[in-house]
């Protein structure tokens, strides 16, 4: 995939005529750019993600362009993906870990059209995922690509507002602001109560904001194979981790990291090692839990698993 | 202990039309250990001037004053509190401590500092506040709220906690009924017994009859 | 007292422009010092107090702290990352406005434990236990622990700045005009516990103020500034009661007796 990264990208358009025959709208003589950007600032963005890479948890700062939709819909994540996208690739969207919400959809059908690019909702099936707020059940694998959207790329912010402090603490490693933040958790709440944005240290070195995932997803960044990158548009940051890094989710030696999951087992699936959302059913206060990674759950759903409710799930496909 | 020779003491205050005060000169006496020496003269005549001289709290600029073998005249602060810390101590007339500080550790204070445990120097300074007629319901009050003569017994414990070998009193006995004056005065005898040398300033003259080996008259050093 | 000084300052100048800040300034200050710098608003002693806490790089001049017992090193020499662990770790500062030196969206507890954190404390139940004893040691109830420091008094403010300065037992401590804007009863209080945690720590502090009283309650040796320069440095009293320099005598004969 590195290979892939800074493969000369003056070829990239003629390759995609030659490559990818079945390729959905895409067009040679379409006035966009392959993958939208243009190859000056995919060059830009690419250099900043081998920084960001060979500096695992850094957060180094680009040149983020306008993209053709309002900041905070995911317009660092487009960014990285724009400058990662190989005509051969296969993208996967997900918002929340569903791939059928409008961000995800719309996001899906701009690669589409701008790069020509296959599209799938499958986890295994894609060589790049751009995810906002979820890391996908499914184990991901060498040569994968996960790329997340970032609302606010410094962890240190809430406590220290101003950016030259923040700059100065994570090149002298000063982190012990980041405790104070969990030790107002415990005395306000008896647990570590930061439940999203979990702060995690990288290789023993930088304090790093993985978004706004559940920390249910923290363990999945330490040793994962596959690239993890993110991109922050508005705050123009990008930041990564490398394949096999240690992720370490902070904590206190008396208060050890929690994944935190709601208990029992997603209604449709029957999943009871998934990340499950919470959903209201009526005015009586009636919930049911179900997986939040969609693929995920109808996958296990059509290899057979049921949960209490699946047929819910029968009806909804039917 | 004491050792004063050609010492000259005058105050220029400047934001009062330049005006140049002296006040005494010339000033030379010597205290041996076990020694009382009484400063007389009249009101105004630099008794108190004297012993301010030999604290280090006001600032000779000639002459000499040997405290030991420690020179006073152009010593730098860190050797001043030193030897106030060790070796001189000082009775003043005011007791003049920080609201709110209970007496007995205000008593305890000087031996503290001079490096004796918190607990023997609060044992002690019980003991010196029993001996000066304290009422012990007083003791964990700030001295701040006591009456005159209560202050200046409390200022005398303090004065005394410590057994410095040299020390400086001014008007020790000044508002004490007979029975503490007696018991200051009998303080004041046992120090010297232990060796101390003692400059004091004394206006009751049965008491300086008392306890002093020796009077100077400071009116003999007054500056022309 | 050790014979070898814990900090020292020589030649110090520091100047906005044309403007002078201070200048010429040389002390040495001993392992349980307490000194007094006082002067009037405008005589360059807070731009001195930053400049000796690193917060401002002076134009001349060297402040050198004895780090490890081995002799004193130049703080201004010394790379960046030591000089802020030092100021972490073996200094504290002291704001005259509380709210500078706390931070207000944290609780009590929180602020207290900061500094712990920062140098490495990972135990929530012995930095919790920590903040406690801290919180009784300045006489803040141990009940509002978990309160945010907004909703505590100018005087509770203060002296949780002061407990969150101490928690790592620094050797050196600078205070900015810590009594400035208390009641005078509270003012009192404040002084009565600085003075004894000084004591019981062994600290040395170097303490800005234009309040006389305070000088006299709590320091050793005292320096008075007057335009960015000292005109007169000694015994805390000697120079209280035997003021030489014209300024010092204005400064002492204008304080109100009560």
């Amino acid at each position: 995939m590195t290979e892939q990264i800074i493969t000369p990208s003056a070829n990239d358009k003629n390759d995609t005529t030659t490559h990818n025959p079945e390729t959905h709208n895409f067009d040679a003589t379409d006035s966009y750019n392959f993958a939208y950007l243009d190859e000056q600032t995919k060059r830009m963005i690419r250099r900043a993600l081998l920084k960001a890479l060979a500096i695992p948890g850094y957060q180094v700062p680009f040149a983020s362009r306008e993209m053709p939709m309002p900041y905070g819909w995911g317009t660092g994540g487009v960014q990285v993906t724009a400058a990662c996208l190989t005509p051969d690739d296969c993208v996967k969207v997900i918002d929340q870990g569903a791939d059928d919400t409008t961000n995800a959809v719309s996001i899906r059908s701009f690669f589409a059209r701008t790069a020509g690019v296959r599209t799938t909702e499958a986890t295994d099936e894609a060589s790049l995922i751009q995810t906002r707020h979820r890391i996908p059940e499914t184990e991901l694998t060498e040569g994968q690509l996960l790329v997340y959207q970032v609302p606010i790329p410094e962890p240190l912010r809430f406590l220290e507002p101003r950016e030259t402090e923040t700059r100065k603490m994570h090149a002298l490693s000063e982190y012990g602001l980041m405790h104070v933040k969990l030790y107002e958790d415990i005395s306000q709440h008896g647990h570590i109560a930061t439940a999203y944005a979990y702060p995690v240290n990288v290789e023993g070195r930088y304090v790093m904001d993985p978004s706004p995932i559940p920390k249910f997803d923290n363990p999945k960044m330490s040793d994962c194979a596959a690239i993890q990158l993110f991109g922050a548009g508005r705050e123009q940051r990008i930041y990564a981790i490398p394949p096999y890094s240690h992720v370490k989710s902070l904590d206190f030696e008396d208060y050890p990291f929690d994944r935190l999951r709601a208990p029992g087992a997603c209604a449709l699936c029957g999943a009871d090692d998934s990340y499950l959302d919470e959903v209201i059913m009526d005015d009586q206060g009636t919930r049911m839990y179900v997986c939040s990674d969609t693929d995920y759950c109808s996958t296990r759903h059509e290899r057979g698993h049921v949960g209490d409710q699946s047929d819910l799930f029968d009806s909804e496909e039917g | 202990m004491f050792k004063i020779t050609q010492l000259s003491k005058t105050f220029h205050l400047h934001t009062q039309q330049r005006a140049e005060i002296p006040v005494v000169c010339d000033v030379g006496f010597a205290v041996h250990p076990g020694e009382c020496v009484a400063l007389t003269g009249e009101s105004g005549s630099g008794k108190s001037t004297v012993l301010r001289l030999i604290y280090g709290n006001y600032l000779a600029r000639t002459g000499s004053i040997r405290v030991g073998s420690t020179e006073i005249v152009a010593a730098d602060p860190r050797t001043i509190l030193e030897l106030r810390r060790t070796t001189l101590g000082y009775v003043t007339q005011f007791l003049r401590v920080l609201p709110r500080v209970p007496t007995t550790r205000v008593v305890a204070e000087p031996m503290i500092e001079a490096g004796h445990n918190a607990t023997a120097a609060d044992a002690h300074a019980r003991n010196l506040l029993r001996r000066l007629r304290i009422p012990e319901t007083l003791w964990n009050l700030s001295p701040l709220t006591f009456s005159g003569g209560e202050q200046q017994r409390v200022n005398i414990a303090r004065g005394f906690a410590y057994d410095y070998p040299a020390l400086l009193l001014d008007e020790p006995t000044a508002s004490l009924d007979a029975i503490n004056r007696q018991t200051v005065l009998d303080m004041i005898g046992n120090a010297k017994q232990r060796g101390c040398a003692i400059i004091g300033i004394f206006h009751d003259h049965a008491a300086r009859k008392a306890v002093c080996d020796r009077e100077i008259d400071i009116s003999q050093f007054a500056a022309a | 007292m050790r014979k070898t000084p814990l900090f020292s300052v020589s030649g110090l100048r520091k100047s906005y422009g044309a403007q002078l800040g201070c200048r010429d300034v040389s002390f040495d200050l001993h392992p349980g010092e307490i000194m007094g710098i006082v002067g009037e608003s405008g005589s360059g002693k807070s731009t001195l107090l930053s400049c000796l806490a690193g917060h401002l790089a002076p134009d001349h001049g060297d402040v050198c702290f004895d780090v490890d017992g081995t002799g004193l090193v130049s703080t201004l020499a010394m790379p960046e990352p030591e000089r802020r662990l030092l100021a972490r770790t073996q200094w504290a500062y002291v704001h005259q406005n509380p709210r500078d030196g706390l931070r207000m969206s944290v609780s009590a507890g929180g602020n207290i434990g900061e500094r712990l954190m920062n140098i490495g404390a990972r135990h929530y139940g012995n930095i919790r236990q920590d903040a406690c004893s801290w919180m009784d040691r300045v006489e803040l109830s141990v009940g509002r622990i978990d309160d945010r420091p907004a909703t505590f008094s100018g005087g509770m403010q203060q002296r949780l700045q002061i407990a969150r300065n101490l928690v790592t037992s620094p050797r050196l401590v600078f205070m900015d005009e810590p009594t400035g804007g208390l009641d005078v009863s509270v003012q009192a209080r404040l002084l009565d516990l600085l003075r004894s945690l000084v004591q019981d720590l062994g600290l040395s502090v170097i303490i800005v103020t234009h309040d006389l009283a305070v000088v006299r309650m709590l320091a050793h040796r005292m320096m008075v500034m007057q335009r960015g320069e000292i005109v007169e440095t000694g015994l805390a009293d000697q120079v209280l009661d035997d003021p030489q320099h014209p300024y010092t005598q204005l400064l002492v004969s204008s304080v109100l007796q009560v």
